[in-house]
């Protein structure tokens, strides 16, 4: 547990992807089977312990700490698995800070997989006493999934190729016909075993990214133009046996949009945009109608989904590129010749829930900036730019592809609330919740921004924040109403999110307006106007 | 409790000794100050005539000049006012003392800053027995337990001998941390040159005048950098990310600091090495503090108090939190 729970530390402090990846590569090389199978899998994200919920941790502290010093303790450090680890109290009997090594990570992984929900709180705290305070982190981190150490599932599969000197792409294609602890992918990588067969098995493909287009111009003789659509990127992986489909960073989501994988029968590798079907916007102008990207959110994040779900926002998936049709690997073709694949297995699709992301046909770059001010749908971000000889390759490739976002929309708000941050901002008040007047002159909020600001710009809000509190609510702080934030937004819509009957999409601070006075912040019916 | 008005009157400017007709570390300049200890929120300058040890009024002579000063030795009595004052050594920094003041049969503590790990720059806290424990609580959470000095120092020792190609850069408040740092290096054996911040001189001067020894220290500026690779440099927390230390060869950034405990307070400061020492007393010492006192009433005087309080009501002993203006900031993490 002392070597995973130094890992842990490690990649907390280390400031350099290199240096993070070294810590990984090296942990990876020297830790012992079947821990370092565990450790990997939870640093990707693909160790699930059921039995532990955060609430076991909560109950588990409260029998042993007074329940007001912990409050206190937590609304200090901000991290419920860290407050715990820090105040954990031993028993008398035991030294203070010591990992005594009787644990491993995979003891842990076993005991934790088949404890019972109402068992897990005295599980968890028969091995906290044989801890010390980062083993008792890495213990909770495990345990509850989601170590959140500033590392993605893509760093530490870097991490493990680098250890083996393999290429991470080729650990991203055996990936999903591995199971933890991976004692196939380590038996390949240390040359005692055959390459893990993924033949037959939907795996993920890593997802071609695009750059911004910052101030650049490109020729549209060489680049096809098509809308960037703000739904979630999808990756629809059909074996002909089993339909799959996986999120940007290669999440399974099939079980929260089941009529898209019904759908879909056919023995091929898609990549496109998850959209939820909308009643008006843009059908003829865009190319088929999409809601915003609120109405998707109802569908995010559910393990199961109700009928009236599937009734209410109907999900369907616009079509961008083709990888793979059949077991023929179309990746190293260039985009117009796997375009043209696409168009023609589109016509085995149910039109229902498959449609094909339509190229806008623009005589030259100017006359698309044009259409691209003018483009109005909700659930269109901005403009895609392919290059037309482009091959399908993971990851961001410099001018291969570019996204071209459309200009935020902004308003000056007030800032009513603030809140600490969590992670690296645990002691900053960053977190502000602001708002716009009404017709009767009252100030309702209308978002919540957490980014947009400068390192320097949070020293001042927290600031702000500190001198200018005129109550406390548990964590969050009013402040005087003095304020004027210029927010920037992506787009606007209706919610019954906030009191204002507003929810902005992309919220974040723009700029802080010291000169403007409150009073002279927008109204709530400019916002509606903004509404698309 | 006595009567009211009590002869000791805490204010948000510092604590008044109403017969002395003197303050307690006063945040305003006044005529009169009893000062605990030379640290910035404790000692100002301005004051008319000081009460301190001889190594805080030269500590206060070299940040404000000359001050008027009666220098008091630990142990010493001193009677102002028909009040009987003695200074206790506090464990904190050189020449840091506890006040004790004895009027009217009570006997009121002022601990200043206190901690109760040994330190090789200043004599040890002593347990006093008194009616009101005036204490500090800047590690007044119970996740603030500081692990033992040893493990942390090996720590850094570890981290200087496996990156020979490197230097540490530690950043250590320039008053008491950073020569207790070095004491602790030299006590496991570690006798290279260590390197200084220009802001570290004149105190480790200081502190050499009082009999400290610190062995090689060498200036850290106007030297090449690669005479720093394997060597471990000391700067104050300020200029650990600042661009003083571009001058040095790959350093790795560690700090010295019972904040460090929290790692997100380390990652907000870029510290990739968090070294958890501290010359503030942890949780346990606070309260098993206060039990050896067992005093009849314990005053709160700054840091986490709302914790410490609830601690002592949950014990049924008398607590209040007196919330003085002026010490360190929840922010201000340079004195931990």
């Amino acid at each position: 547990m002392r070597q995973f729970s130094q890992l842990l530390d490690g990649l907390v402090y280390t400031r350099s992807r290199n240096g993070k990846l070294d810590l990984i590569a090296d942990y990876m090389r020297t830790a012992p089977d079947p821990d370092r199978g565990w450790t990997l899998a939870a640093l990707t994200g693909n160790l699930d312990l059921k039995a532990v919920k955060a609430s076991a941790i909560g109950d588990m502290i409260r029998e042993r700490v007074d329940p007001v010093l912990f409050e206190m303790s937590r609304d200090y450090v901000g991290d419920l698995a860290e407050t715990v680890a820090l105040l954990w109290p031993k028993s008398e009997d035991q030294p203070a800070e010591i990992d005594d090594g009787s644990l491993t990570v995979g003891a842990i992984v076993e005991r934790l997989s088949s404890v019972s929900r109402a068992g897990a709180p005295a599980a968890l705290a028969a091995m906290m006493d044989h801890l010390d305070a980062s083993g008792r982190f890495a213990l909770l981190k495990l345990a509850t999934g989601g170590l959140r150490v500033g590392i993605s599932a893509r760093l530490a599969k870097t991490g493990l190729a680098q250890a083996f000197g393999l290429d991470v792409d080729e650990v991203e294609e055996v990936w999903h016909a591995l199971t933890p602890p991976y004692a196939a992918l380590f038996d390949w990588a240390e040359g005692r075993g055959d390459r893990p067969d993924p033949a037959g098995t939907p795996f993920f493909r890593p997802f071609m990214l695009a750059h911004p287009l910052e101030d650049g111009t490109v020729d549209l003789a060489d680049y096809a133009a098509e809308w960037k659509w703000d739904g979630i990127r999808v990756q629809i992986v059909g074996t002909g046996k089993d339909t799959r489909l996986y999120s940007r960073a290669g999440d399974d989501i099939t079980g929260s949009f089941p009529e898209i994988a019904d759908a879909f029968s056919g023995h091929a590798v898609l990549d496109g945009e998850l959209l939820v079907k909308g009643e008006v916007q843009g059908a003829e102008a865009h190319g088929g109608s999409a809601a915003s990207f609120n109405a998707l959110q109802q569908r995010l994040g559910r393990k199961t989904v109700s009928a009236k779900m599937l009734g209410d926002y109907p999900a369907f998936v616009r079509l961008y590129d083709i990888l793979l049709d059949g077991e023929e690997d179309l990746r190293a073709l260039g985009w117009a010749e796997r375009r043209a694949q696409l168009e023609a297995f589109m016509t085995s699709l149910d039109p229902a829930r498959f449609d094909i992301s339509s190229i806008i046909d623009a005589p030259d770059f100017e006359a698309l900036g044009d259409i691209r001010a003018g483009a109005r749908d909700a659930a269109i971000e901005g403009v895609m730019l392919k290059r037309r000889d482009s091959p399908y390759v993971a990851g961001r490739r410099t001018g291969l592809w570019y996204k071209w976002k459309r200009d935020p929309l902004t308003a000056d708000c007030v800032m009513m609330y603030a809140q600490r941050g969590h992670g690296k901002r645990s002691s900053f008040y960053s977190d502000y919740t602001f708002g716009c007047w009404n017709a009767e002159g009252e100030l309702l909020p209308v978002g919540k921004a957490y980014s947009g600001f400068t390192d320097e710009e949070l020293k001042w809000l927290d600031r702000f924040v500190r001198t200018n509190t005129v109550k406390t609510f548990g964590p969050v702080r009013e402040v005087e109403k003095t304020l004027v934030l210029e927010v920037a937004f992506d787009s606007i819509h209706q919610s019954k999110r906030h009191k204002s009957g507003l929810a902005m999409r992309f919220p974040r601070i723009s700029r802080i307006r010291r000169d403007k006075p409150a009073a002279e912040a927008d109204v709530i019916e400019t916002l509606e106007r903004m509404i698309s | 409790m006595p009567p009211t008005p009590h002869w000791i009157e805490p204010h948000p400017s510092g604590i008044y000794v109403r017969p002395a007709d003197a303050w307690i570390d006063p945040s305003f300049p006044r005529e009169r100050a009893l000062v605990t200890h030379g640290h910035a929120d404790h000692a100002r300058g301005g004051h008319g005539h000081v009460w301190a040890t001889r190594e805080t009024l030269a500590i206060m002579a070299l940040r404000y000049g000359t001050a008027e000063g009666t220098a008091v030795g630990l142990g010493e009595t001193i009677r102002l006012g028909g009040v009987d004052i003695r200074y206790i050594p506090a464990g904190h920094v050189l020449g840091s003392a506890q006040i004790l003041l004895e009027h009217a049969g009570e006997r009121v503590i002022v601990t200043g800053d206190y901690k109760r790990r040994p330190d090789p720059t200043c004599a040890p806290f002593e347990v006093t027995p008194c009616d009101i424990f005036v204490t500090e609580a800047t590690f007044g959470l119970p996740v603030f337990r500081h692990p033992d000095t040893g493990s942390e120092m090996d720590r850094l020792l570890g981290a200087l001998h496996a990156n020979p190609d490197r230097c540490v850069l530690v950043g250590a408040y320039a008053l008491g941390k950073a020569q207790r740092i070095i004491c602790e290096l030299r006590a496991r054996g570690h006798h290279d040159p260590i390197y200084i911040h220009g802001a570290l001189e004149r105190m480790c001067a200081l502190y050499a005048d009082f009999g400290i020894e610190m062995g090689d220290l060498r200036p850290a500026t106007g030297i090449d950098a690669k005479e720093m690779r394997g060597a471990i440099v000391i700067s104050p927390p300020s200029a650990l990310n600042d661009r003083w230390s571009r001058r040095l060869p790959d350093p790795i950034t560690a700090m010295a600091s019972g904040w460090m405990r929290v790692r997100q307070r380390a990652r907000q400061k870029n510290v990739e090495l968090p070294l958890i020492i501290s010359d503030h007393a942890d949780w346990d010492e606070l309260t098993s503090t206060i039990l050896e006192v067992a005093p009849s009433e314990t005053w709160v005087t700054h840091g986490r108090d709302d914790a410490l309080v609830h601690w002592c009501a949950m014990r049924q002993m008398r607590a209040k939190a007196l919330a003085l203006v002026g010490r360190e900031d929840e922010e201000d993490e340079d004195e931990g």
